[in-house]
């Protein structure tokens, strides 16, 4: 037992079921106290997500809601991963998004282009603000947290202003994507099929999972990988071993970027989401890509599951009743679990702690 | 500490060991680089508990379960590194933990102030109580440390290879210091692998081998000899054997080298020149902080050069990268191991290819790391060398004696065929049985006719292992000396600045 407990992987699994729960039951706690008699139907439904559905055929549909939403969030918490892997953190993931978003989208709507031309443009736009925050930190040592929140803004006001190019006039949403221009939208090879002829259900999830492996496989197997991970835990050292250190930062926020960027495109060429031109804040997603790499353990399979609990639960969110509790409860509960989930470190932690003490005191008898 | 024994995973850090420290002595604790000095003292000041054994203070039983119960029974540690504030002042750090606190909450720094003048002057340690510490030398901020436990009324001080970041004058000091504090009824523990300075100051010896206790003895009654013997269990040899040199062609050049600082706004290399030849060891000496590490920053390229200019086998390499000049056959054993040497994060057969990762034995030409290939090299280089660790070529870095990890990294650096090996002070930390191997693997780098350009601080080494000193005070070159004909004494007066040549640009 105290065997497998000491294993990496194992203590990661544990920690994130722990703070999976904790999460929960502080929820159901803050449920409890506005108003007690629907705490336990509403929390229920937060979990069930789908499955509140009573007919197989709504559920099917409904997952592949979820998961059409689970792939940009996986992308994001790669994003965040791979970055925080070289010791950086990238909380620019969220305007990186955006600017995805915002390049798939116009590419989309105003110039007609295809779906996959329309993908790489997002990939490359995301990279390219990554490109930006990496040389700003390279060149002239500016921190990335502080150029990545200002480029979050900079990236959302001017998503904003592009966009209302190609908004319906009677709305501040941009226009139907595969109403105005069916081929930008991401082919379904047939997974539409499974969820009920879910047309949201694309190459998405087969794409997003090929992502998650081959940074995987980058991080853990790989000469780029050995040295980006050095520069991450010791940069003088990296330099001490010749490695081209301004290189690896830009690049590994242009890679970080890079995903973001692709990530939106992913969900905004699938047609279920539009953009709102009038928006004044950055969508969520970057940020609960942070969330979901602490909570996969910062691994990048882990970053599967973590983002698709968090996609489910946000859905989840939903199905609070509305008869006991106002509809902005179902933000409030997802947060506190959310929030519970990036203590996943401390919590495996103190489980190490905790093993070394009664091993001690084995060591005593 | 009676019977006290610590086992940690692949490892008895001490085994079943005992130690009686008297009021007002100064008590040594000697033993090779992961013989277990730290961890027993680790475990008096309540950072480890020990599995087996008790703590008697006073012959009370104790029970040490933190560093505060360790406080508490005036127990107080000089770290080998510090443990200070660096933008806080000397006072701050004195006092952070038990400030003096008045109504409302605020600090009553005047009272603190004033104690801590008062000690500073009863023991004779000289501190500015306002200097910050981020501008203070080194043994000032030892001295603040010391001023830390005093401040405490500790009466148990333990000193944990407290000369290894000092210069000779300061160790001086700091002897004289450890001698007024015992004077005043402190009992001093002092973890040392430097017989020298043991035999100068501790009244007893306790030596520790490979986690076991093997012996304490009164200094009077010993020699260095017997002690270095109880050390490492065999009779070790201070003098480096070598034949005389043959110096071959120039391999390392330097011409007309400036380099700046980055402490002052001088230049802390100023146009210095010499040569480096196959089949010998050239020796920088200097006291700490004359520009030696800008010199090998400049040499190895971790900082740029104002002007001047480097050749490697003839060609200059004045503008080349770091790995332009590694790939070249330019090996750097460097000054910090922690903070160039090693990824400490990264397990033990990773840090081991750092220098030659890229290498295609090591990465495939798609760009895979061939893990079995660095596993396997890793483990011939830790057999080789000896290095030791926990678990082998998977132990991470950071859980490694520091003796261990730089021989880690003299391993990599050697292995790696190099033309020139540029060695900053590879000794340092190291206890004399790995001293020894050091010097013989750098001789044999020399015989072997290869360049050696050492730069150390320690006398006895300048004057043992190389074959030309050449001594640097303020950033220049003062003098080169033949260290079979130079005395200490001579050396020292170049050191200091008190005598200097016009040395030929040879």
């Amino acid at each position: 037992m105290k065997k497998i407990l000491k294993n990496e992987g194992v203590q990661a699994f544990v920690a994130s079921v722990i703070c999976i729960l904790l999460g929960l039951l502080i929820g159901y706690i803050v449920l409890l106290f506005i108003n007690p008699s629907g705490a336990g139907e509403s929390i229920t439904n937060v979990i069930k997500n789908f499955f509140t559905w009573s007919r197989p055929q709504s559920q099917m549909k409904q997952l592949g809601n979820t998961l059409a939403k689970t792939m940009p969030l996986i992308l994001c918490s790669l994003s965040i991963l791979f970055s925080y892997k070289v010791g950086l953190f990238n909380i620019g993931c969220a305007g990186q998004y955006v600017a995805g978003a915002c390049a798939s989208l116009y590419a989309g709507l105003a110039w007609g282009w295809g779906w996959l031309p329309c993908m790489i443009f997002a990939i490359v736009a995301g990279a390219l603000l990554g490109g930006i925050t990496g040389l700003l930190k390279a060149y002239c040592n500016v921190n990335e947290v502080i150029s990545g929140i200002m480029l979050n803004w900079i990236a959302l006001y001017t998503s904003n202003t592009l966009l209302t190019n190609v908004k319906e006039t009677a709305s501040p949403y941009t226009l139907y994507l595969d109403k105005t221009n069916p081929n930008a939208i991401l082919p379904t090879l047939g997974l539409d099929k499974l969820f009920n002829n879910n047309s949201n259900v694309t190459i998405a999830i087969p794409l997003t999972i090929l992502m998650a492996v081959i940074v995987w496989i980058i991080l853990s197997k790989t000469k780029l990988g050995y040295e980006l991970k050095a520069t991450g835990n010791n940069k003088n050292a990296a330099k001490y071993a010749g490695m081209a250190q301004n290189r690896n930062i830009i690049m590994t926020l242009a890679i970080s970027g890079a995903l973001a960027g692709l990530g939106a495109s992913l969900l905004y060429q699938t047609g279920y989401m539009r953009w709102e031109c009038t928006q004044s804040s950055v969508p969520a997603m970057g940020f609960n890509g942070i969330a979901a790499a602490f909570l996969g353990g910062l691994h990048p399979i882990g970053a599967i599951f973590s983002s698709f609990f968090i996609q489910h639960i946000t859905d989840g969110g939903q199905y609070v009743n509305t008869n006991f509790y106002s509809s902005q409860i179902s933000d409030v509960i997802s947060s506190v679990i959310i929030y519970l989930c990036s203590f996943v470190l401390f919590i495996k932690l103190t489980m190490k702690k905790m093993l070394a003490k009664s091993d001690e005191k084995k060591g005593a008898k | 500490m009676l019977h006290i024994t610590k086992r940690f995973p692949g490892i008895i850090a001490n085994d079943d060991i005992t130690l009686q420290l008297r009021h007002g002595e100064i008590h040594a604790l000697l033993g090779e680089n992961g013989a277990g000095k730290s961890t027993l003292m680790s475990v008096l000041f309540g950072l480890y508990q020990a599995e087996e054994g008790t703590i008697k203070k006073d012959g009370k039983e104790v029970k040490i379960n933190n560093p505060n119960d360790a406080n508490d029974l005036g127990i107080g540690m000089v770290h080998q590194h510090f443990k200070l504030v660096e933008c806080f002042t000397v006072l701050d750090n004195i006092i952070m933990g038990v400030e003096p606190v008045g109504a409302m909450g605020f600090l009553q720094k005047k009272q603190a102030r004033e104690k801590v003048i008062a000690l500073s002057e009863k023991y004779g340690l000289q501190v500015d109580p306002d200097a910050k510490i981020e501008d203070i030398t080194v043994g000032m901020q030892q001295r603040t440390e010391i001023l830390k436990m005093l401040y405490r009324d500790n009466e148990i001080l333990i000193f944990d290879e407290p000369t290894a970041v000092l210069t000779p004058q300061e160790i001086e000091e700091l002897m004289k210091i450890m001698k007024n504090l015992a004077a005043e009824g402190k009992s001093i523990l002092f973890i040392s692998h430097k017989l020298a300075e043991i035999m100068a100051v501790a009244d007893r010896c306790s030596v520790l081998r490979k986690g076991k206790y093997i012996g304490t003895v009164e200094t009077k009654n010993t020699t260095m000899e017997e002690l270095s013997a109880m050390m490492v269990g065999r009779n070790v040899n201070f003098h480096v054997e070598k034949g005389p040199a043959n110096p071959g062609e120039v391999v390392l050049e330097v011409q007309h080298m400036t380099v700046a600082s980055k402490v002052h706004n001088n230049n802390a290399v100023k146009d210095v020149s010499f040569k480096v030849r196959r089949g010998e060891i050239v020796c920088i000496a200097g006291i700490d902080g004359n520009g030696q590490s800008e010199l090998v920053y400049g040499i190895t390229g971790l900082e740029p050069l104002v002007s001047g200019s480097i050749l490697l086998d003839g060609q200059d390499i004045t503008k080349s990268s770091i790995r332009k000049r590694s790939t070249s056959g330019m090996s750097h054993i460097p000054e910090d191991r922690h903070k160039h040497g090693l990824v400490l994060d990264y397990p033990l057969d990773y840090n081991m290819v750092l220098q030659t990762y890229f290498k295609p034995n090591f990465t495939s030409k798609i760009g895979f790391l061939r893990k079995k290939n660095i596993r396997e090299y890793a483990n011939r280089l830790i057999e080789e060398y000896d290095v030791r660790s926990g678990q082998g070529a998977v132990t991470p870095a950071r859980a490694m004696s520091g003796g261990n990890q730089q021989k880690a990294i003299i391993a990599r650096e050697i292995d790696k065929a190099p033309e020139v090996l540029v060695a900053v002070q590879p000794t340092r930390g190291l206890d004399v049985g790995a001293i020894e191997s050091v010097h013989k693997n750098l001789v044999a780098q020399r015989d072997a006719g290869k360049a050696v350009l050492l730069i150390s601080l320690e006398l006895d080494e300048v004057m043992d292992v190389p074959d030309r000193i050449l001594v640097m005070y303020e950033g220049e070159i003062v003098g080169e000396l033949d260290p079979k004909k130079t005395t200490q004494e001579e050396l020292g007066l170049y050191m200091a600045g008190a005598k200097r040549d016009e040395v030929k640009n040879k």
